[in-house]
């Protein structure tokens, strides 16, 4: 249902969402040894997320879309490995939390936009 | 919080807590720093916090948390001064093996990862209630 009216904007704000808690992870976890950065391969994560919520229309089933994304996790390379094992590099955390954030308020706008058409259409004004 | 599942709110939560405990560590060897004993088992040893990282399965977020403070294994300074009152029978005292300057960089440091996580919060916030209040 929501996959008709949302199109491609309602998986991708999900997957924004989800993308920011991962940075947030790595901006949080800058100092822990040994930790790995980690990151979603959005353009693969929406992907495999589109093709599942087709196949879940064409058996007209409720789409239950989780867990799908998880494989679309991957650790990042660090452009130099420090000696605690730690690979946080905080100003590409950095850049790509800007970035995951201005992507969600473009998504979230057009998800907006959406809502609005609908509104206007059904208040018929 | 083993029971309830990670948000955004509980990892900052967290980070920031263990920043703090860093931080103290931090301002607690300083604090320290130009102590002085007469045996060198009493000697003040430099306190550093250890980061864990904790990863929820449910929601894939990790936060991090100070698994305890270990003690630094740098011998104290031994220097010679027969007129300190804590001096020894040698005439020795023992100085905490502190180092200023590197525990300067570790405030700052810290410092500046919980300004990090302040602002990474205020933007994951301000998306939230952006959706929130969409009609």
């Amino acid at each position: 249902m929501s996959e008709s009216i949302f199109g491609i904007h309602g998986a991708a704000l999900e997957l924004r969402s989800q993308r920011m808690g991962v940075l947030a992870s790595n901006i949080a976890n800058a100092a822990t040894p040994g930790y790995k950065a980690r990151d979603i391969d959005f353009a693969a994560a929406l992907q495999s997320r589109l093709e599942q919520g087709q196949l879940e229309q064409g058996r007209s089933g409720n789409p239950i879309m989780a867990s799908a994304q998880d494989a679309h996790i991957l650790y990042r390379a660090p452009t130099m490995p420090s000696l605690d094992g730690n690979t946080v590099e905080l100003n590409r955390e950095q850049i790509a939390f800007s970035e995951n954030a201005l992507a969600y308020s473009a998504t979230l706008s057009f998800v907006q936009g959406k809502v609005n058409t609908l509104t206007r259409a059904l208040k018929g004004e | 919080m083993p029971d309830r599942p990670m948000t955004l709110f509980s990892l900052t939560e967290q980070a920031m807590s263990a920043q703090m405990v860093r931080m103290n560590a931090a301002t607690s060897n300083l604090a320290n720093a130009g102590s002085v004993s007469s045996t060198e088992e009493g000697a003040y040893r430099p306190i550093r916090a250890v980061f864990t990282a904790e990863l929820d399965r449910a929601s894939g977020l990790s936060s991090v948390h100070s698994e305890g403070l270990v003690r630094a294994e740098t011998a104290p300074t031994k220097r010679y001064d027969p007129g300190h009152p804590l001096a020894d029978g040698d005439g020795f005292i023992f100085e905490a093996p502190v180092d200023e300057s590197a525990e300067m960089v570790e405030i700052m440091e810290s410092a500046r990862q919980y300004q990090n996580m302040v602002q990474a919060l205020q933007t994951a916030k301000q998306l939230m209630l952006e959706t929130l209040r969409s009609k």
